[in-house]
């Protein structure tokens, strides 16, 4: 068998969270599971958590799918803070406390 | 071996071409014309609006994007085919490396014609000769019938597994690809029989998807693929040697594989030729030996991989060699000469002399041979051009 | 609630994209129309080098990688090859940025729609030769710095207009022409749905923000790529065999809006900001009137 430039190694093996500065924080009380931010997420990493069990703010929601941040592969860009309609997501220095 | 009726055609070799390329099951077939090889993509383009062969055609922009189009079709697990000239050779320059670093066994057929400027659309190998560095294999052929067998046996050798590089087959311009000569049609089903299917180890599939040529850092393997690439080319000699072998014996044809030998057993001097021009070689030898002149010729077919060994065993006993290159490369003396000069470093103490003849379609005549064993009779290892300034 | 797109992914994380790059959104919104039975043929561009080091690769369909100018070509070749081995209901994308696409790539895209292939080709418009540092290209728009259209003694800044590519598709009637925005993924999507019911040439342009190369901040992407259509700077038009629907934005907002969060923009005066909004209002009108209203 001869050698081929062929590349075939999952991309999610490779992490690139040390990129960022700043993380972002969900607020699970203020948000609605409305998704915008799993939406616009460049780097995919944003997943729909389909078994949430955080804090909601009303009964409904509680068991909505729910967004949750792959810390593994966010790069810190803040888009998804950015478009949260309803301030939901902070970005926090990384190496700060909340 | 069963008796076969012959089917002998008159046929020119762009014919011949187009026909190797229906009797090689080949499936796609993109096309952009140049002289003088349009008419290998316009016959072509009969035979599929004919039913002839079952490929599908496309007649693209450019010759780049004929490489191109030739290349991701490949990909699929298709055996493709495109045909190119001269200054479409040059354009689509940087697509042949990507073909051969990305293993794929494409072939394509190249009418050698002369570069510009000035325009000039006569024999000459410079074409081919400017792309040796591409990692394709290269086989000049002399007749209308080799411009075919090449075809069948081209594609074989490339598409063996230890060997995965593709492979250009070379005609010269007018002289073989619009002379008509009988060529003996390879039977549809031994020529099937003979090439069976393409079979691609890391074809286009869903279910393994894979990047084709990505980007690749200093310390990944990018050395060991371009070792792999020479190791399998080098491997590619035996495999000519055993598939000339094959192809022979189905076909009760006579292709000489990586070189030909004509008259060398007891040649005292020899003239290392390649493409159309060595037929007036052997001409000129025959002539001479009638005079008692112990002359030969060695024919190289398989210019790439270089056939250093065969050429070193027909050298043996030489007073003298000389290396003819229908092509022109600037700062040093000729392509071939350099190859055969480098394969046979420290291994002779025979001298060898370059001569330079017929760029742009300048004839080359008996006289011309006739000179040219002359000045290996003279002795030394000149450089010489040959029927230049009005001679 | 159920998601406004749809949920698959066929682009995966860890990829090597600057932090917000508007290129990358605009794959994964295109796979997700289109779904796994897709071939990508990417050129010379951002795309050839998102993917990270070898043998990383970063799609969950076959991505084959082709010299710069290829990429007609190359999903000619692709879409060729695969309707002869009977997989005629693979999507074949040719997914080219605007240098490979209205510069050296032009040519081969050209002749691929005329040729009239069952194609996809989506130009993710960055507008400028990003991959290799910020270089202007035919898609650049009017007023920009890039660093081969410095600011320097004279104002050298691109005096040339945007050359918009898919114009020229629609110009050459390519059966199904659009533009989107990655701020209006539904749309994209919804428009890349409607492409793949036409067995032919189909071109789509997305506008797709660089936070390095247009100077505005990573979190700012979708807010700069939504103020380009709101101000009218690039329109939304839909040109479906024959039929052209521009979407028409609801009040009027003045390109400054767009312009000011731009670094590559912060040289302009006010009078050339006003040539901008000439501009803009020029190709609105032209843009308009091809409606028919």
């Amino acid at each position: 068998m001869v050698m081929t430039p062929t590349a075939y190694y999952p991309t999610t093996n490779i992490k690139t969270s040390s990129w960022r500065t700043s993380k972002p924080v969900i607020d699970y009380s203020k948000c609605t599971r409305c998704m915008i931010c799993w939406k616009f997420c460049p780097d995919v990493a944003i997943d729909i958590n389909e078994n949430p069990d955080y804090e909601a703010p009303a009964d409904r929601i509680k068991k909505m799918e729910a967004p949750f941040i792959d810390y593994d592969h966010c790069k810190g860009c803040g888009i998804c803070a950015n478009e949260c309609p309803f301030d939901a997501i902070e970005m926090v220095r990384e190496g700060e406390n909340k | 071996m069963k008796a076969q009726n012959i089917t002998r055609e008159i046929m020119t070799g762009n014919e011949a071409v187009a026909t190797g390329v229906k009797l090689a099951r080949v499936k796609f077939i993109s096309a952009y014309p140049i002289t003088p090889q349009t008419a290998i993509v316009e016959k072509l383009a009969e035979m599929v609006a004919n039913n002839k062969i079952n490929a599908k055609f496309i007649e693209v922009e450019s010759e780049h994007s004929a490489m191109a189009s030739t290349m991701t079709s490949e990909i699929t697990g298709i055996r493709s085919f495109t045909a190119s000239s001269s200054h479409g050779i040059l354009y689509m320059h940087e697509m042949l490396h990507w073909v051969a670093g990305s293993r794929l066994p494409v072939l394509m057929a190249v009418v050698n014609r002369a570069i510009g400027p000035p325009w000039n659309i006569w024999a000459d190998q410079t074409d081919s000769i400017t792309q040796r560095d591409t990692g394709w294999m290269q086989v000049y052929c002399e007749s209308n019938q080799e411009a075919m067998d090449s075809i069948l046996l081209g594609y074989k050798v490339a598409e063996n597994k230890n060997v995965m590089l593709p492979i250009m087959s070379m005609q010269d311009a007018f002289t073989l690809s619009h002379t008509s000569e009988p060529v003996i049609i390879r039977d549809e089903s031994d020529a099937y029989d003979y090439i069976g299917d393409l079979n691609l180890p890391f074809s286009i599939d869903l279910k393994n998807p894979l990047g084709y040529g990505s980007l690749m850092p200093p310390d990944g393997p990018f050395m060991e693929l371009k070792k792999d690439m020479r190791d399998s080319m080098y491997r590619a000699l035996d495999v000519v040697k055993e598939e000339t072998k094959k192809f022979n014996d189905k076909f009760n044809a006579d292709f000489p594989g990586l070189i030909e030998n004509f008259m060398m057993e007891d040649a005292d001097y020899a003239l290392i030729t390649m493409g159309s021009m060595s037929s007036t070689g052997k001409y000129t030898v025959r002539k001479l030996r009638e005079k008692g002149m112990k002359v030969g010729l060695i024919r190289i077919l398989f210019y790439r991989p270089f056939p250093a060994e065969e050429i070193l065993k027909s050298i043996r006993g030489l007073k003298g060699l000389g290396v003819l290159d229908r092509s022109i490369t600037f700062g040093q003396r000729g392509a071939v000469y350099e190859d055969v000069v480098t394969s046979l470093y420290n291994k002779t103490d025979i001298p060898i002399k370059n001569y330079i003849i017929g760029l742009g379609g300048r004839d080359i005549r008996v006289k011309d041979y006739e000179r040219m064993y002359e000045g290996l009779m003279e002795g030394g290892d000149s450089m010489e051009w040959i029927n230049v300034g009005g001679k | 609630m159920p998601t406004s797109i749809p949920k698959q992914e066929l682009m995966m994380s860890g990829h090597a994209a600057c932090a917000g790059c508007g290129a990358v959104l605009a794959m994964r919104y295109v796979l997700k129309a289109l779904g796994e039975k897709t071939v990508v043929s990417v050129p010379a561009s951002c795309w050839a080098v998102i993917p990270g080091n070898y043998p990383a690769e970063v799609l969950k369909v076959p991505m084959v990688y082709t010299p710069f100018a290829a990429t007609g070509a190359s999903i000619s070749g692709i879409r060729e090859g695969l309707d002869i081995e009977g997989k005629e209901d693979y999507n074949v994308v040719g997914f080219a940025g605007d240098g490979g696409t209205a510069d050296i790539g032009l040519q081969a895209l050209s002749a691929a729609m005329e040729r009239g292939h069952n194609v996809f080709y989506i130009m993710y418009d960055n507008e400028a030769y990003m991959n290799t540092g910020i270089q202007r290209s035919g898609s650049t728009p009017f007023g920009a710095w890039t660093t081969t259209t410095p600011i320097g003694k004279d104002r050298t800044f691109k005096k040339e207009k945007k050359k918009v590519v898919a114009d020229i598709m629609m110009a050459q009637g390519v059966p199904y022409v659009a533009t989107a925005s990655v701020a209006f993924p539904e749309d994209l999507i919804r428009k890349v749905k409607n492409a793949k019911e036409i067995k032919g040439p189909k071109f789509i342009q997305i506008l797709s923000p660089c936070p390095p190369g247009w100077y505005h901040n990573s979190e700012d992407t979708i807010k700069v790529s939504r103020l380009a259509v709101e101000t009218r700077v690039f329109p939304l038009y839909e040109y479906n065999q024959g039929q052209f629907s521009l979407y028409k934005t609801s009040k009027f907002v003045p390109v400054e809006e767009y312009l000011k969060i731009q670094g590559r923009f912060a040289h302009l005066k006010e009078d050339e900001i006003k040539e901008i909004q000439n501009f803009v209002n020029e190709r609105w009108e032209f843009l308009l009137k091809k409606e028919g209203n």
